[in-house]
């Protein structure tokens, strides 16, 4: 189901956990990436972001394809930081716990099968955090900042808290 | 010798063989719903141990970490009897997830069937 809420920048789909319904959650978050301004690269690598983190999900959080639902929730913020717009992404399982410390890339270095998706969302997306819901599940909240017309964005400084994981990148 | 499977449901629509390669035609979105397919019938290629095989994946147009999980099997799997895989006709958005994962470097790729072949 997709709704707008009373934000009009926010959009709600909730999908199950199975890998059939991934096409339908890239068809939709890349149809609202261009409307909010994304060019077509970074489109392409965020939506590729969605997926992969949907596709841990189903794997790790869920084990596998199963009947339970994922939030997927997009945000547009404007003046997130410097006065950059951004775009906000955050998917909601209600799986197992993970410590999100535990949560991360693998040495690509080692060329074998899997466990790239962590380091695909880290690499596309401009900040990337795991976080334990109290009621159950996990939740990953994923920011990507629109580009100004000038073609700059800017983010800074790293933080890591307690139960929770948090990349942000300076460009 | 030509296998056709134009079922549009799965992945490899085509195998064929050709002067001692066998030459893949993939199509569609791979992901982890379609990578299961693409698995089976690529790991059932694998066990004919080609000298070359040649992946054209022109007509794929997304491809994720599962997809990306699979060629890395089936080139670590042809590696094992000194076989080789090849990539050919790979779209921007497919090349940037491999440019993402290193992975452009170990594949050597292509622009067309020919020149695959013939190299």
């Amino acid at each position: 189901m997709m709704k707008e809420d009373e934000n009009p920048g926010q959009i709600e789909l909730t999908i199950l956990a199975n890998p059939a319904y991934l096409c339908i959650a890239r068809v939709a978050i890349r149809k609202a990436l261009e409307i909010s301004g994304f060019d077509d690269q970074d489109a392409d690598g965020v939506t590729l972001a969605l997926d992969e983190a949907l596709t841990n999900v189903i794997r790790h959080s869920y084990g596998g394809p199963c009947a339970k639902p994922i939030i997927i929730k997009l945000s547009q913020i404007p003046n997130y930081r410097k006065e950059a717009e951004a775009l906000e992404i955050v998917v909601r399982d209600f799986g197992k716990h993970v410590d999100p410390k535990t949560i991360k890339s693998r040495d690509l270095n080692e060329v074998r099968p899997g466990g790239l998706g962590v380091h695909i969302i880290q690499t596309v997306m401009d900040e990337v955090e795991y976080s334990c819901v109290s009621e159950g599940g996990m939740q990953l909240r994923m920011v990507k900042l629109i580009p100004t017309t000038d073609g700059s964005d800017m983010i800074s400084g790293v933080k890591t808290g307690c139960g929770e994981s948090r990349i942000e990148k300076t460009q | 010798m030509t296998r056709s499977n134009s079922n549009p449901d799965n992945v490899v629509q085509n195998i064929r063989r050709e002067d001692g390669a066998t030459v893949l035609t993939l199509a569609g979105d791979i992901d982890l719903h379609r990578s299961v397919d693409m698995r089976e019938r690529l790991l059932e290629v694998m066990n004919e141990k080609p000298k070359t095989t040649v992946i054209n994946l022109s007509q794929v147009d997304f491809m994720d970490s599962s997809g990306l999980a699979t060629l890395v099997e089936a080139m670590q799997l042809s590696r094992r009897y000194g076989g080789q895989i090849k990539l050919v006709g790979v779209q921007q958005r497919v090349r940037s997830i491999l440019e993402i994962s290193r992975l452009d470097s170990i594949f050597p790729i292509f622009e067309n069937e020919a020149e695959a072949l013939a190299s």
